[in-house]
């Protein structure tokens, strides 16, 4: 049996923010990178149906650059069995499906799981667009799957508002993974270095179209923003107890 | 112009995003309809919607096959320029799956839509919503658009539309509904305290957290957190706020160490003094706080805790 999961490089922005010169992206020198942490959430999944079931084998695949390769790399160090990258830029989630979707569609999988939403920008669209590329059944914000590893598998989708719906899905399906779900082991430091020496497959792909195009990208409007409480966190700790009492009279 | 909202529906009620997204429709200028999938057509008549299109189907609750049908069905007979849909949980289940299908415009966590002659223009955060972008579309092809739940002002007044009916048959689906659970239950309600103390991943370790729950006693404070010191189990589920949790509207919201995510964002926003503490200048908490300082929360709450 076969897990395929599609995990992220994500972009973090700090403390501070230049634009790069045509102004629709930010400069990359002011972006870290790291593992999506829904990712972490679905690879941890794959690998805990493989403690349970035996004869898994666990697929990671991602889209992006060769800086990317470091999201797969921490996958294999947690214990997944092999990576795979599509050479190719992530736009848009539509196009980013559609890179997935080949790579995926050749590993025949029996369950894909993806995050249910990349934490850089937040478009709880990539797994359920990848779904519809391969002709599979979906459920989108997974907080449990109880699943034998034939048949319909059932999972609880999380709501709004503290409710959540129990779901009874048929296989193979793609199924986006919410944080809380389990928490992801870490990986050790051999298990890391033995991860760096792994090789990962890269293909290619043809994303299309994107289904946006990014404009212009910009620091937010501020003038509506906080009044800034300064001089140290003693005055800090009265200035908000002050405001406290007042508001609470 | 002509826009599909899609109204969302949750046990027979409803739900409030979808008079939302009918103002939205709106202000875009041009035809409203708005479509309910659903075993009956429940009242979604307001001011400004032209058409209401019923979509009978025998599931009453949402199931993302019934929906994607039904939304293909609509497109392709009402040939809407824009679709509107809510950014809720119900919405990630169907409409990116549609937009890959059909080719369309997209875009997710919209919180602002404006006309440019006869291309949309859309805005939406990137990078832990510290960064705002403005997105254009491919011309020719209808835009699906999902917004941000209470972006938007909810359309109120009673409306005159006319009722259609569109048939789509009977669907199979292959996620079925079996049945719903509540999750937030535990030994507090912090949707009525007057005071939070609200803390995030800011705190770093379990440790830390007695501390802050002793300061939040001192202050007279009842204890709030975000999903991540409930994902690791640190504090119950009902402390939650946001959107999977609760919404809270407190005299005063305190916010140690939380961000702002978008889905924080929607639980607390609404609290009448918001006051954020946080070592990041960029944190979006910042946008919709009153008072904020950038400063670290436990130099902050040690010298809170000496003052009473
Ligand atoms: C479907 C869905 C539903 C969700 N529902 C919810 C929900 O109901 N509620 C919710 O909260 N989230 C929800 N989330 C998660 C949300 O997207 C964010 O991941 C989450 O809100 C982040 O929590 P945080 O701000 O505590 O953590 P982070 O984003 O990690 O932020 C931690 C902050 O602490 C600051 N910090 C670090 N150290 C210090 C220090 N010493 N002093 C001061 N500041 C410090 C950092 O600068 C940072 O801004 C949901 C997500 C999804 C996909
Ligand atoms: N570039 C990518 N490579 C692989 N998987 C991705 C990529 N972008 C998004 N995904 C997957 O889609 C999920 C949802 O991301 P998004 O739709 O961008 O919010 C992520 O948690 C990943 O599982």
């Amino acid at each position: 049996m076969r897990v395929v999961v599609a995990v992220k490089q994500i972009k973090v922005l700090g403390d501070e923010v230049e634009f790069v010169a045509d102004g629709r992206d930010v400069d990359p020198d002011f972006l870290d990178r790291g593992l999506n942490e829904w990712d972490a959430c679905a690879t941890e999944e794959a690998i805990r149906l493989r403690e349970r079931l035996g004869e898994v084998e666990v697929v990671v695949l991602t889209v992006g650059d060769r800086g990317s390769e470091a999201a797969l790399r921490r996958c294999l160090a947690m214990g997944a069995d092999r990576a795979i990258r599509v050479d190719a830029e992530p736009l848009d989630p539509i196009s980013t499906a559609r890179a997935l979707a080949g790579a995926a569609a050749f590993e025949s999988p029996d369950l894909v799981l993806t995050g249910v939403q990349s934490a850089d920008s937040v478009q709880g669209s990539t797994g359920v667009a990848l779904a519809e590329l391969l002709g599979l059944p979906r459920v989108a914000v997974v907080t449990k799957l109880d699943w034998s590893g034939s048949g319909p598998a059932t999972v609880s989708r999380e709501l709004e508002g503290g409710l959540a719906e129990v779901v009874e899905v048929d296989t193979p399906a793609v199924l986006t993974i919410q944080t809380g779900i389990n928490e992801p082991r870490y990986a050790n430091l051999r298990a890391i270095k033995q991860a760096e020496q792994r090789e990962i497959a890269i293909v290619d792909a043809e994303p299309g179209e994107p289904a946006y195009r990014i404009r212009r990208m910009f620091s937010p409007p501020r003038g509506a923003g906080a009044e800034i409480l300064d001089g140290g966190p003693a005055e800090v700790a009265r200035r908000i107890l002050e405001l406290v009492r007042e508001r609470l009279a | 112009m002509s826009v599909l909202v899609v109204a969302e529906h949750l046990q027979g009620r409803v739900r409030g995003v979808t008079f939302e997204l009918v103002t939205a429709a709106r202000a875009l200028g041009g035809t409203v309809a708005v479509a309910v999938i659903g075993p009956d057509a429940l009242d979604v008549d307001r001011e400004g919607v032209d058409e209401i299109v019923h979509v009978p189907v025998e599931q009453a609750e949402f199931e993302n096959d019934v929906y994607q049908r039904a939304l293909e069905a609509l497109i392709a007979e009402r040939q809407p320029e824009v679709v509107l849909l809510g950014f809720t949980v119900n919405s990630m289940g169907y409409a990116a799956a549609v937009a890959a299908k059909l080719g369309l415009g997209f875009a997710s966590d919209v919180f602002a839509v404006a006309r440019d002659g006869d291309s949309i223009r859309a805005t939406r955060a990137f990078y832990g919503a510290k960064v705002h972008a403005e997105l254009e579309f491919p011309p020719g092809k209808p835009v699906l658009l999902l917004l941000r739940p209470t972006a938007w002002p909810p359309a109120e007044d009673q409306g005159s539309a006319t009722v259609a009916e569109l048939d789509v048959g009977s669907v199979a689906s292959r996620a079925r509904h079996r049945g719903f659970q509540e999750v937030a239950r535990g030994d507090v309600d912090i949707t009525t305290a007057d005071f939070l103390l609200s803390i995030g991943r800011g705190v770093g370790e379990q440790d830390n957290i007695a501390m802050l729950e002793e300061l939040s006693e001192k202050l007279g404070a009842t204890l709030a957190v975000s999903r991540p010191i409930v994902d690791a189990g640190w504090m119950p589920n009902a402390r939650q706020v946001g959107q999977s949790g609760k919404t809270v509207k407190p005299k005063v919201y305190l916010a140690f160490g939380i961000s702002g995510a978008v889905q924080h964002l929607a639980g607390m926003k609404g609290s009448e003094t918001i006051i954020a503490v946080n070592t990041d200048p960029e944190a979006a908490i910042f946008d919709v706080a009153h008072y904020g300082a950038v400063a670290d929360l436990f130099e902050v709450a040690d010298e809170l805790a000496k003052l009473v």
